[in-house]
């Protein structure tokens, strides 16, 4: 009885020094100790797998500026802007616009890419998730800035003109690799990394672009 | 059930009249429709009965289980979890530390509890038994501890998981979850890095999902999100789910408890 209750205070009194001994860790080994519990914590189903985990330099300097609370240095939001700038290639056959009945559907579309989607599954764009776009879809998220009448506004008449070249270049990189032009931006990569193909984009184009869209009337 | 499709038609024709009326307001209207048959009550008494059946190969029902406020105390437990429990040397949430009295009390396994999908076999009661749980905590306001070095280890580490950016659409818990007054599609999204959003939103579930007709515990909630982040599949009470889980309970302190709740 009395060893017993030795052992039990000797275990207490462990356990007390333990709790009060251990310190917190540095910042970074808790970067180090997430990195860790990550490898442990995930296993790869369907189409995801445990690579999508893997660190990308521009999403970790993002996410620890958004963690902290403390802006990117503008030197290191230059280097990631560039680095993305650098993804983006123009249409191989110089048209950047499609159809953009074709680009509501991209657009209405939130599938592909999870676990539950199948690999050769068409993906969808999302874009109601975040956006206002037509003004008849009333379904629209408030994450990003309503793209209702995008080409009007911005003065559009003739996508194919000299004048609306540099919107138009502009709308197919913010598209392709959103990152380009705004460093932490939360906008998916959308051609970057391959979660729209390029005749898809150029649909998204139209729908933003085309005078005869619904988002331009 | 006649009323439930009356009420979601409604709601369907007041979301399509009025966009700018949020889904919360209709929500909150359907919610208050149903307080006289929110389906989780029959989680809930499913969840009372496991707990004090004798079951498992060990033929004990699970009133000794410590759930971090003495062996047997149920009240309270579930607005202090995850906490630190010295027996296993982990931070558990309800779920998790659910499969640990099952495995020591009962004589289940563990393991083999934590692979079934939800929904499925022992997994579905342990659904049940949270949901219970929770309600027993219902109304009372968050208090998760901080002082033990590994509860705030998991915080910080559930911080990190929550603006990790990842996946193919590099997206974080934070995208979507970090601003206030946003909404996906007509859907609210509740700020989970401090109150009133954390503690709403961590405070509801388990939850009874009307779209779908299931009861989802936190872990599901967890694991479904990760989902639609396009990350790979959380593992069940795996170490990166319970830390979130702890973030989001801390930003929630003081919030109320209001599991379980009924969701879209």
């Amino acid at each position: 009885m009395k060893r017993q209750y030795s052992i039990a205070l000797s275990t207490a009194i462990v356990a007390m020094l333990t709790a009060c001994a251990a310190p917190m860790p540095t910042s970074a080994d808790l970067d180090k100790l997430t990195q860790d519990i990550l490898g442990r914590s995930f296993r790869a189903e369907g189409q995801a797998k445990l690579d999508r985990l893997n660190p990308d330099e521009d999403n970790r300097l993002c996410a620890e500026s958004d963690r902290t609370g403390v802006a990117l240095d503008a030197k290191v939001s230059a280097e990631i802007e560039a680095r993305n700038m650098k993804t983006i290639k123009a249409p191989a056959d110089g048209k950047y616009l499609g159809d953009f009945k074709e680009g509501e559907k991209v657009a209405q579309s939130g599938a592909g890419k999870t676990w539950t989607d199948k690999a050769d599954s068409v993906n969808g764009g999302n874009c109601y998730n975040c956006h206002q776009i037509s003004k008849e879809e009333l379904s629209y998220g408030t994450l990003g800035p309503s793209l209702y009448n995008y080409g009007k506004i911005r003065g559009v008449t003739n996508p194919n003109s000299a004048e609306s070249k540099p919107i138009v270049e502009y709308t197919w990189g913010k598209i392709q690799n959103a990152r380009a032009y705004n460093a932490c931006s939360n906008m998916p990569r959308f051609g970057h990394k391959g979660v729209l193909t390029e005749a898809q984009i150029k649909n998204v184009m139209a729908l933003l672009l085309d005078p005869a869209s619904p988002v331009n009337k | 059930m006649k009323k439930i499709a009356l009420v979601l038609g409604l709601i369907g024709l007041s979301t399509a009249a009025f966009a700018q009326k949020s889904a919360t307001d209709s929500i909150a209207e359907y919610r208050q429709m149903l307080q006289d048959g929110n389906p989780a009550d029959l989680f809930e008494a499913k969840g009372e009965d496991l707990w004090k059946q004798k079951r498992g190969p060990k033929n004990a029902s699970l009133e000794k289980c410590d759930l971090g406020k003495g062996a047997g105390v149920v009240k309270g437990a579930w607005v202090e979890l995850p906490r630190y429990f010295a027996d296993t040397g982990r931070v558990q949430d309800l779920e998790s530390r659910l499969v640990t009295c099952m495995q020591e009390l009962q004589g289940f396994n563990g393991e083999e509890i934590a692979k079934t999908p939800f929904g499925k076999g022992e997994q579905s009661n342990v659904t049940a038994l949270a949901t219970w749980i929770s309600a027993e905590s219902k109304g009372m306001k968050f208090n998760l501890s901080q002082s033990h070095v590994e509860e705030r280890k998991m915080y910080e580490v559930g911080k990190r998981l929550f603006f990790m950016r990842g996946g193919s659409h590099d997206f974080a818990c934070a995208t979507c979850h970090g601003q206030d007054d946003k909404r996906i599609r007509l859907q609210d999204l509740p700020n989970l890095t401090k109150n009133p959003g954390a503690g709403n939103g961590f405070g509801a579930w388990p939850a009874y999902r009307v779209s779908n007709g299931q009861m989802w515990g936190a872990q599901l909630r967890l694991n479904d999100c990760y989902r639609q982040q396009r990350f790979p599949y959380p593992l069940f009470g795996s170490e990166a789910t319970i830390a979130l889980g702890v973030y989001m309970g801390v930003n929630g302190k003081g919030g109320e408890a209001t599991a379980p709740a009924i969701k879209r």
